[in-house]
């Protein structure tokens, strides 16, 4: 074979389309029921199964082709308008996409495939399939008066297929589209005609030039024996006779093709479709009527039916061209090519750092503006690098719609989902590891924070209830909130659960933050309920571990009655920071430059933990005595003012260093322990500078201020 | 009257079409005006719509040339090929129409 191609690779393709299909194909079912006009997702919808059935055809998976197929026949119903797409065919839906996605994952680890019919959870999805097709008259929309057939039963149809001479070239068999006709229903007569095939001298042995005259009965509709040769479509003249037609269609017929009539009326005579008798009585009265009228009978059969042909073909045509011309804009990169780009980009800011500082200590001025330069530029690489891994969280997002539909359906609440600031772009390891710990916000929002449809109706709110997701950026975070408008979290009994298991130490006065963060502490649940989503008492402590491994943040914040928004706060990406660099006797600390927002002189003189900051109490924190620096403080000693979460608090340093791009190395595990620094970095002469950790710092400054802010109190009295 | 016969071994499909479309091509020419050319089926693995087209070229040269073409013995493949198509009137045909 000329042309080999590495089966492998085309089927990983399939795979990964198939997944996108069906991640489509879900996303349709779940707006689905929100749409004025939902033809357009239901069009979708139903394009993702038929392209899933043509694909897994052509790679021979017969299970996915049988068990799509039937939930294709479904939706060729549905939109048809003869099946509404309620909200039970909906979870049916997606309980058929997610056992195709089972399927295909089989594919993918090369094992056998199951048969759908002897897997207990496919014949079980294939009844309930089976149910939307069975109560059907399957001939309604195409003869409805038919005196010929039983409503609902077999009816013969009569099918004329002419093939392109591309067909076999392409790599299509009609014999499978046959093959496939068989699997419908039973081919009661096939006529092959040889008129075309020329002889040997002539023919073109890769052309196509056969043709078939099909007998047929079927109990399917005439579009689903339409989309029996989808894929050929394009190459080929297929004419379909429904059943009970008219001795006139089969003249119309003979018309339309190349033989000549009298060869035609013999075969249609042989395939049983008309009789004799009545193929002579119609031609008969054809040839005595009027020609015009003849002309006439024929140009109503081509405005009427070929029209529908051709526009079917057309829009089939246009739909994968139109979605390969936006897929043809990104290219698949393996995730671990990236990570290697990324990684040397690392190697290269440390090289550039090491090089700048050479050129400084030999005082070449030339040298040092080229490297001034050189590191200009790799720093637009680190940009530009990072920005390859920069996804936009809405697929994040699109995943919980179906978690928020099937939970709520579960626990018998109507709830939507509200998603806003899907184009908020992050790193792509963070968007992984970001998931579980979302959907567990996400089920604890439905499970906990929404209430039952009759107690929310009893606070005077709508009965469906609203789970939001937020996205945005914030100084060199993303903030991701999960809100609810259910009953919020309760204080008193939230506090007095942490009194009872030892949390709390009694009679202290606790912030509501400050209280609310205490369902974040291991092994605490205050659900009087446990249900099987939540409310095992495990989940929020692993939440906030897990978003906090990824050196973010979480916080609640809660309304009695209007609903609770938990924040998630996480750095843009965990490789590369810009960071600002500070020294401390003779260490040097990074504090990333998203966080700083100004650097002010300090006088050193007060012995207080704050400091006046343009009339506002700024509290601070000073280096050297949290990290034991050795050594007296410089004279002049520096404030960097960092922000965080809207808050802001200083950092007292002796020196001020500048910025410069930092590549994070994780800490090892022995240092695992050391509070406020987040990760080391490699300095350009080879040092090592740590990472200060803001938000930790952030929690210390503010216990300071809280002492701050009750001397401070007394000042404006004074005056 | 003489007859030959050619045989096709494994499979009768696109990928061989052209090939073999010449070899069927010489086979018939080397057969004497009025004969009859047996293509014996009996090792096809393997047929699609390009290997059916290629039989049903063949009868016809061989008719229009005035010699004949009938299949000597068809394997299972060729068979099952044959009864999802009807065939086996065409190439019975064949046979008779020559004689």
């Amino acid at each position: 074979m000329a042309n080999e191609i590495n089966l492998d690779q085309v089927l990983q393709t399939f795979i990964v389309e198939a997944r996108e299909l069906l991640e489509d194909m879900e996303a349709a079912l779940l707006r689905v029921a929100d749409e004025a006009d939902p033809r357009e997702s239901i069009n979708a919808i139903f394009r993702a199964a038929h392209t899933i059935k043509g694909s897994s055809g052509l790679f021979g998976l017969d299970a996915i082709v049988a068990f799509t197929h039937v939930a294709e026949s479904v939706l060729d119903r549905v939109r048809d308008g003869a099946v509404t797409l309620d909200e039970s065919l909906v979870a049916l839906m997606l309980a058929s996409g997610d056992y195709i996605g089972r399927m295909v994952d089989t594919v993918e680890r090369a094992q056998v495939q199951g048969d759908p019919h002897a897997d207990p959870e496919g014949v079980a999805l294939l009844a309930r399939l089976q149910a939307y097709l069975g109560a059907r008259d399957p001939f309604a929309a195409d003869a409805p008066a038919s005196p010929v057939q039983a409503p609902g039963g077999p009816a013969r149809w009569h099918l004329s297929l002419r093939f392109g001479p591309d067909v076999l070239r392409n790599g299509m068999d009609p014999l499978s589209f046959i093959r496939y006709l068989a699997t419908l229903g039973e081919i009661e007569h096939v006529v092959t005609l040889p008129d075309a095939v020329p002889a040997l001298e002539a023919l073109d042995p890769e052309g196509c030039c056969l043709g078939f005259e099909i007998a047929f009965v079927t109990a399917v509709d005439k579009a689903t024996i339409e989309n029996v040769f989808e894929f050929v479509i394009d190459d080929c003249s297929l004419r379909i006779v429904p059943p009970g037609s008219q001795v006139a269609r089969y003249i119309d017929l003979i018309q339309s093709l190349p033989e000549g009539p009298s060869r035609l009326g013999e075969i249609l005579v042989r395939c049983g479709s008309v009789t004799e008798h009545e193929l002579e009585a119609a031609l008969r009265l054809q040839a005595e009527s009027a020609p015009e009228r003849r002309i006439g009978a024929i140009l109503a059969e081509q405005g009427t039916v070929a029209p529908q042909v051709v526009e079917a073909a057309l829009v089939r045509q246009r739909q994968p061209k139109e979605a390969r011309g936006t897929e043809s804009q990104s290219v698949r990169v393996d995730a671990d090519k990236l990570d290697r780009l990324i990684n040397l980009v690392g190697e290269l800011i440390i090289a550039t750092a090491g090089a700048g500082l050479v050129a400084k200590r030999t005082r070449n001025l030339e040298l040092m503006e080229r490297n001034s330069t050189l590191a200009d530029l790799v720093e637009q690489v680190r940009d530009s690098a990072l920005q390859l891994r920069m996804v936009k969280i809405g697929a994040t997002f699109n995943r919980f719609k179906r978690v928020v539909h099937d939970v709520a359906r579960e626990l018998g609440k109507d709830i939507e989902l509200a998603v806003s600031g899907e184009d908020t772009e992050l790193d792509k390891t963070v968007v992984e590891k970001i998931g579980d710990p979302l959907m567990h916000l996400v089920r604890n929002a439905i499970d906990h924070g929404i209430d039952s449809p009759e107690r929310r109706a009893a606070r005077g709110k709508p009965a469906t209830g609203t789970v939001s997701l937020n996205a945005f950026h914030d100084s060199g975070s993303i903030v991701i909130q999960v809100g609810d408008d259910g009953g919020g979290l309760d204080r008193d009994r939230i506090l007095a659960k942490g009194l009872e298991r030892g949390l709390v130490e009694p009679g202290r006065a606790m912030s509501d933050a400050e209280v609310y963060a205490l369902i974040f502490e291991p092994g605490f649940s205050t659900a009087e309920q446990i249900t099987n989503l939540s409310g095992r008492g495990v989940g929020m402590d692993v939440v906030r571990r897990n978003i906090e491994a990824l050196r973010g943040n979480v916080a609640i914040a809660s309304e009695p009655g209007r609903g609770t928004t938990v924040t998630v706060r996480l750095p843009l990406t965990l490789a590369i920071i810009n960071g600002f660099q500070v020294g401390v006797g003779k260490s040097v600390f990074v504090v990333p430059m998203d966080m700083v927002d100004e650097c002010i002189e300090f006088s050193g003189e007060t012995r207080q933990d704050y400091t006046d900051l343009r009339g506002q109490v700024l509290p601070f924190i000073r280096l050297r005595d949290l990290f034991d620096v050795p050594g007296r403080p410089a004279a002049r000693q520096n404030i960097v003012v960092v922000k965080h979460a809207g808050q802001k608090f200083g950092l007292v340093v002796d020196a001020l260093m500048g910025e410069a791009q930092t590549v994070i190395k994780p800490l090892s595990r022995m240092f695992a322990q050391v509070r406020g620094i987040s990760g080391s970095s490699i300095l350009g002469s080879g040092d090592v500078a740590l990472i200060l950790d803001v938000p930790l710092l952030l929690q210390g400054a503010q216990e300071a201020r809280g002492s701050a802010v009750l001397e401070a109190g007394a000042v404006p009295a004074a005056q | 009257m003489t007859s030959s016969t050619f045989r096709i071994d494994g499979e009768l499909t696109i990928y061989r079409a052209a090939e073999l479309a010449a070899a069927l091509k010489a086979a018939l020419a080397a057969v004497a005006d009025g004969g009859a050319l047996q293509v014996d089926l009996s090792e096809v693995t393997e047929v699609d719509c390009a290997g059916v087209q290629l039989l049903l070229a063949a009868r016809r040269s061989a008719v229009e040339s005035g010699r004949s073409l009938c299949l000597a013995s068809r394997s299972a493949a060729v068979d099952e090929v044959f009864s999802l198509l009807q065939l086996s009137g065409h190439f019975g045909d064949a046979v008779a129409a020559a004689h």
